[in-house]
């Protein structure tokens, strides 16, 4: 990695924790329990370098370690997701007009 | 066709951004799920189309596997959420730092100090995130105890293990071909992470939640900078950021830095603050209590994590219910740390039907509740103590607190007058208007709700 890589990666990095803070912030303390496993599905986008890894099978040490971080990160995605939605669906509307 | 993985990957990156934006409020929150789903789909499906994919075979073998453990988890009952959240925290961690050791070994002979470095970082987050989150079920599902675990020389013993990961981390920088060096440092980082929750006691574990949960995402952060990939850069610093916040809510909440919280050893019992001597206070009965309640115009139900742990939620809403039919006001009033990790306690309530718009934060509960008939305080303890907003020897003082001395009659149900989980007494229970509800939980609130019942039978 080249010097000018490493900055275009670190532009992004600094880019998208500001914009996480900003959208967060803003997220209903209520809400804040769906929020976490949310943010754990979404981050279980290591399956991206997981796939890789456990696909080009360059060695049989890396494909066993990917395939391992692959399963992992699947349980994130998969359990993430749905409990997230499981949770979403308790929060009931609002009654109208009683005390 | 690299290219079309890469416009993937840039629409995934949308998607999860659009994702938490949606997530804020309720009416747009599942919306915020779905969107997520299209992102990662997106992201996996333009991984499956890269060139360097020689063989399917054991993705799909881990794929169906990650199905298979993944669904149960997601079935859990709402009381375990916590450490449901902990356990994928630590899958999270250990899918980062398994890759980044796979990497190591195929790339050491010829990899650059750049690369090295985030290696290092992502290597050393994920294993100590993986441990510490394991260590973090281990406590939330009471399978170690609960209370934190001190010794001589700790914080001395834990900092140096992290400093010799550290150290071994910038040394492999330096001289990146030492495979022994690598693993004594991903050793490290695994022993690190189960001592750093050793001295953690449960009432600390919303904020250590909330630390793994960033750690996680900045493992996953690193790994992008690793395999050059902005896709794994943005949704790690996403989930980093995430997890920040909430840990500086949960910090706040409870009037405590970071360091207090890691090193601190909050939960110990604290023997000087319960010592003031023998103080009055009233009691009443479920009928005495049931004829208050019914004749009051509003009522503010404060649910702590004993309400939770006693399963009383769905007879608190028939105790709501039949309130309301009296037609007295109901509504909640939430503390951050009310259950074990951020708002844990709203989605227990919401799973025991209580509509969202009933459940107050802190700030909104306390500009209520100088103008509620009754404050009910259902398992909750320390965040009730009005010492922490004037008793400057109170361990908890400073800590916001929901101003329920404020209402016009407190009502407490409690199993003793035994202080709590930090072991400090609350005076709340001796003052003027309160009123003493012995009893468990769970079957206090079912005689409130009998009580209600019969006297609206009556009425009828």
């Amino acid at each position: 990695m080249t010097a000018s890589d490493l900055l275009s990666h670190l532009y992004v990095f600094v880019l998208a924790t500001l914009l996480g803070f900003e959208v967060i912030r803003r997220v209903s303390p209520l809400l804040h329990t769906p929020l976490m496993s949310l943010t754990n599905a979404i981050s279980a986008i290591a399956v991206v370098g997981s796939i890789v890894v456990a696909g080009e099978q360059k060695s049989s040490l890396s494909t066993i370690l990917g395939t391992a971080a692959v399963c992992a990160s699947t349980i994130n995605i998969v359990g993430g997701y749905l409990i997230t939605y499981r949770m979403l669906r308790m929060f009931k509307r609002p009654e109208r007009g009683k005390p | 066709m690299t290219h079309v993985v890469e416009v993937a990957y840039i629409v995934a990156a949308v998607c999860f951004v659009l994702a938490l934006k949606w997530l804020s409020a309720v009416p747009t929150a599942r919306r915020g799920v779905l969107v997520g789903v299209v992102g990662m789909a997106l992201a996996v499906g333009g991984t499956l189309l890269r060139p360097e994919i020689e063989s399917y075979r054991f993705i799909a073998v881990a794929f169906v596997l990650g199905t298979v453990i993944g669904v149960p988890m997601a079935m859990m009952p709402m009381t375990a959420v916590p450490q449901r959240t902990a356990l994928s925290h630590a899958f999270g961690a250990l899918a980062a730092a398994l890759v980044g050791t796979a990497e190591y070994f195929l790339r050491k002979d010829t990899i650059d100090r750049v690369v090295m470095g985030a290696l290092g970082i992502e290597v050393l987050l994920g294993f100590l995130t993986f441990t510490a989150s394991l260590m973090a079920f281990g406590k939330l599902q009471e399978v170690l105890p609960q209370r934190p675990i001190t010794f001589r020389g700790q914080n001395v013993l834990n900092l140096s293990i992290l400093g010799l990961g550290v150290a071994l981390a910038v040394a492999l920088v330096v001289w990146p071909n030492q495979p022994t060096a690598f693993l004594v440092m991903a050793g490290s980082a695994l022993v690190f992470g189960v001592l750093l929750i050793v001295p953690i006691g449960g009432a600390d574990m919303p904020t250590v939640i909330s630390l793994l949960n960033s750690y996680a995402g900045l493992s996953a952060a690193a790994m992008g900078f690793v395999l050059d990939n902005k896709l794994l850069i943005i949704a790690g610093a996403l989930d980093g950021s995430s997890g920040f916040i909430l840990s500086v809510i949960m910090c706040r909440a409870m009037n405590r830095s970071f360091a207090n919280v890691l090193f601190g050893a909050f939960g110990q019992v604290q023997a000087s603050a319960a010592s003031k001597g023998r103080k009055d206070h009233r009691s009443a009965s479920a009928e005495e209590a049931a004829g208050i309640l019914a004749s009051s115009r509003s009522v503010m139900i404060v649910p702590g994590y004993g309400m939770a742990v006693a399963q009383a939620q769905h007879k608190v809403k028939e105790l709501m219910d039949l309130l309301l039919r009296a037609g007295v006001q109901v509504r909640f009033a939430i503390h951050p740390v009310a259950g074990r990790m951020p708002g844990h306690m709203n989605v227990l309530l919401a799973e025991a039907n209580i509509p969202y718009d009933r459940l107050l934060d802190l700030e909104e509960a306390n500009s209520e509740l100088p103008l509620t008939d009754v404050a009910l305080v259902i398992g909750a303890n320390d965040v009730t103590n009005p010492a922490a907003r004037h008793d400057e020897t109170s361990p908890i003082y400073g800590m916001p607190i929901l101003d329920v001395d404020k209402a016009r009659t407190v009502m407490v149900i409690k199993r003793s007058l035994n202080p709590g989980f930090a072991g400090i007494d609350n005076e709340l229970y001796y003052l003027n208007q309160t009123l003493m509800l012995f009893g468990d939980a769970k079957a206090f609130v079912t005689d409130l709700v009998k009580a209600l019942a019969e006297e609206q039978r009556q009425a009828a």
